[in-house]
């Protein structure tokens, strides 16, 4: 029988990556972690890379992520991913290597190996979701949790005159000589997840390229820790956190060539 | 029919987040039904087939819950 085809045909423009296990996350409802991991292995099935990628998870509501991205995985103890992927990338040197952290696991006790795995213009990506605040064990202060920002252990607001000012990771390791590629991009808006999807690929080609350390940190939101729906608190990173966290390229690969006129990297805007 | 989208109600945690991406204003939350995890799913409402399939809830969705599709000539 023919089929006269009077319907156009329904075609997928837009399927679950491949890259992703087929696993519901135990992420809170609205938690843009899920987005952060989408969009990572959106580009590692764009790139074709899923079965020459290592990934290291850290602690911290990201410390599942091995359970939910397709690919090789390993687990590391808390702030020590850039160290482990230190040891991975070098012992794989083949191998596309990232970590994905957390601001309570990257910028407070992983402080020291994340500078200095940049230090050492180690030739991995890292992930940072900074969402201000420790996550997964109950909305603590955290490094980066912004001056006046209620948390579980800062009920009347942080003081920055006993606990100082939020901690600028991207800003700090910019201007590391070993990073080669260090940006912020926000998840909050449809606009902002796209340029965090570039960002991301971008980051995972200097890796490709062999040309050092690279970094996309993402502003990220947790809304039960913040107290706030899910909408409501993509708006508080919109309104309360980008003006305390810029979002911009703060430090760039020297283009071969081609930038021959052009500064090295540092303050340029894609 | 230009679009649609589907929900996978095993992954849908009832957020609501793609309800104001879309420009349309076409997906809803499902308040008469669960789904497995106990929560309204989202859900396409779109009787007057107004969806594009421009993808922005499935942008702004964390779950990776939403499958675009759009028409092609046949």
């Amino acid at each position: 029988m023919t089929v006269l085809a009077a319907e156009p045909l329904l075609t997928p423009v837009y399927e679950y990556p491949k890259s992703l296990t087929h696993v519901p996350t135990h992420y809170c409802p609205g938690c843009t972690h899920g987005v952060a991991h989408r969009l990572i292995a959106e580009v590692i099935d764009e790139m074709g890379i899923r079965q020459d990628t290592i990934g290291v998870a850290s602690v911290g509501c990201s410390v599942f992520s091995y359970r939910y991205f397709a690919t090789d995985f390993a687990q590391a103890a808390h702030g020590r991913a850039p160290a482990m992927a230190t040891g991975v990338k070098r012992a794989n040197p083949d191998k596309i290597v990232f970590t994905y952290q957390g601001d309570g696991d990257l910028a407070s006790i992983g402080a020291a190996e994340i500078l200095h795995a940049a230090v050492r213009g180690e030739n991995f990506t890292v992930f940072f979701l900074n969402n201000a605040i420790y996550g997964m064990t109950g909305g603590q202060m955290a490094p980066t949790t912004l001056a006046g920002q209620k948390t579980s252990s800062s009920p009347d607001g942080r003081d920055p005159a006993t606990t100082g000012a939020p901690l600028r990771m991207s800003e700090l390791l910019a201007q590391v000589d070993g990073a080669a590629y260090v940006v912020r991009r926000s998840l909050h808006d449809v606009v902002q997840i796209r340029r965090a999807k570039k960002a991301i690929r971008r980051a995972l080609e200097v890796q490709r390229q062999g040309l050092g350390f690279s970094m996309v940190e993402l502003l990220s939101s947790c809304p039960t820790n913040w107290g706030l729906e899910p909408t409501a608190a993509l708006a508080f990173i919109r309104d309360e956190m980008v003006p305390v966290f810029p979002l911009g390229d703060f430090k760039l690969p020297a283009e071969p060539a081609a930038a021959a006129g052009a500064a090295a990297g540092t303050g340029a805007r894609a | 029919m230009k679009g649609t989208v589907t929900v996978d109600d095993a992954l849908c945690k009832g957020c609501a987040l793609c309800i104001p991406v879309c420009p349309k204003g076409l997906l809803r939350v499902a308040s008469e039904r669960f789904n497995a995890r106990g929560v309204h799913p989202a859900e396409l409402d779109d009787p007057a087939e107004l969806c594009t399939g421009c993808e922005m809830c499935a942008i702004a969705c964390p779950e990776a819950a939403i499958t675009v599709y759009r028409a092609v000539k046949a």
